[in-house]
């Protein structure tokens, strides 16, 4: 098998089954009447946890093409990157739609006044933008631009990091956690870099 | 003037919980609504706004704020199994004129608990309709006499991390202290819980006494209570202490005085998918309102 089918019929549907496992998993709990006394409030936290998870995974990824030196491994990013989209969306229509029914005025107001909400609200745009630019053919026409654009993943990362700390009444272990984590991840990529730059200068 | 329960809270929705929605059937219907935002569900949920309806047992016991046995919902269920509700003792301290120690038992001793059905709104943005079980404040007081000097009574919970798991950290500043002014501790709505739905308080409830305030905020009701002073100047309670810009002393249930990161205008109502509107003084204003005449309520949130 070449590295190409590898990625097509075995990476690639891998990702699908563990991309929706969270869906189905919270699917489950929703017909076994498992979500705790407040279900919005379990699937929105759920579906929120989920989608910077899977943001970070997708940080990961040219990390670790960069360790193993296995290059096609960037074929599979879009995939996952668009993954942490999906949940962020149902993060954000399940608050809309249950928190705000729906009401721009609601809507407007919590954008403007909150700005834990504004942060969230931020993320979801940059999420979008990125999701609506992945395509072969997004990219192809965006050229260099897209490169730009794209980084602003780093700014989504540590803007859900600072919503998810923000949103907490007093007790932020769990999003410390996640901040660690980010700094890891995104600390690698910079060592990383930093190795590239040395070896080219000898 | 003894007011039992609040008007808009009426006897036959104390009793039978067989009418109430079944957690099982409820949480389908909740299924139906994420699986695809079905109307079927919406149009369910819409049906009850409006109407207070008891919160089953199980949710008013395992659905609860209780830092001292955790952080999360779930946790004081949990781990509340380590508090020993008895013997407990009460130390009566303060402005009063017979400071003691006493015994719950000796503290209401000849009092029959009397069942109130009060709407409990958390500081976060959920509530719930609880059948209590408890003894007026105001009639414990006036069995306590304090003098002319007290102003404020405090509330002190018990301070012990071998039962309290949650002491072991520093999330909040432990004991938890709550308080309130005099006129507010000697309201007739003012109780000091004992039970729930006709049984003793379940531990993480806040066995085996707890402060009741219907028109303010849950945090307001202090658990556990070991300590009762009364003081001529306004306690620093523990919310308060911990982060000021964001919780007062007085913490009256208002939707027009927002938290400062989140709005208070609206509220889950636990059981429901939709958010209703809170009601000022937590739908108690008739009977409360005229305690905070003249005062900026903005100003003492």
């Amino acid at each position: 098998m070449t590295d190409a089918q590898l990625i097509r019929r075995v990476i690639k549907p891998a990702l699908w089954v563990l991309g929706l496992a969270p869906l189905l998993y919270l699917l489950n709990r929703t017909r076994l009447g498992d979500l705790g006394f407040d279900p919005i409030r379990t699937i929105t936290h759920f579906t929120g946890r989920t989608a910077i998870t899977i943001l970070f995974i997708t940080l990961t990824v040219t990390p670790l093409r960069r360790l193993t030196g296995w290059n096609p491994l960037i074929k599979v990013r879009r995939l996952i990157g668009n993954f942490a989209f999906f949940y962020a969306l149902i993060h954000f229509l399940i608050y809309a739609v249950f928190d705000r029914e729906l009401s721009p005025v609601g809507l407007g107001e919590d954008i403007a006044k909150r700005p834990w909400i504004t942060v969230g609200f931020t993320t979801f745009l940059i999420l979008l933008t990125l999701a609506i630019t992945s395509p072969q053919a997004m990219v192809r026409k965006l050229g260099k631009r897209w490169q730009t654009l794209h980084r602003l993943i780093y700014l989504a990362a540590g803007l859900a990091v600072l919503h998810f700390t923000w949103a907490q009444k007093k007790d932020i272990r769990l999003p410390l956690i996640y901040a660690a984590v980010l700094a890891v991840i995104l600390g690698s990529r910079l060592v990383l870099r930093l190795r590239i730059a040395v070896r080219r200068e000898r | 003037m003894l007011i039992n329960r609040p008007p808009d809270i009426k006897s036959s929705d104390i009793t039978d919980e067989r009418l109430f929605w079944g957690r099982r059937e409820w949480l389908a219907s909740v299924g139906l609504g994420v699986a695809g935002l079905a109307l079927p569900a919406i149009a369910c949920a819409q049906e009850t706004q409006g109407a207070d309806k008891l919160t089953p047992y199980d949710a008013v016991t395992g659905y609860n704020n209780y830092y001292e046995f955790g952080t999360d919902k779930e946790d004081p269920a949990r781990n509340a199994g380590t508090l020993r509700p008895r013997p407990w003792n009460v130390v009566v301290e303060g402005e009063v004129k017979r400071p003691a120690t006493y015994t719950v038992d000796d503290l209401f001793k000849g009092m029959k608990p009397e069942e109130r059905v009060y709407r409990m709104r958390c500081v976060e943005g959920w509530s719930m309709v609880v059948p209590w079980l408890g003894h007026p404040l105001k009639d414990v007081i006036a069995r306590l006499e304090p003098t002319t000097k007290a102003k404020y009574v405090e509330f002190t919970t018990l301070l012990d991390p071998r039962q309290m798991p949650g002491q072991r950290r520093p999330i909040l500043d432990w004991p938890y202290v709550e308080g309130l002014r005099m006129d507010e501790a000697m309201h007739p709505l003012t109780i000091l819980t004992v039970g729930v739905y006709g049984k003793p308080l379940p531990n993480q409830n806040g066995a085996p006494l707890r402060l009741t305030v219907p028109w303010k905020y849950g945090f307001k009701g202090g658990k556990s209570i070991v300590r009762i002073r009364f003081t001529e100047t306004q306690p620093m309670n523990t919310w308060q202490r911990s982060a000021p810009d964001e919780y007062g002393f007085y913490a009256n249930v208002n939707p027009t005085v927002d938290h400062p990161r989140w709005s208070q205008a609206t509220e889950r109502r636990i059981g429901e998918l939709f958010r209703r509107k809170t009601l000022m003084f937590n739908g108690y204003a008739d009977q409360v309102a005229s305690l905070y005449s003249g005062m900026d309520l903005r100003k003492n949130f």
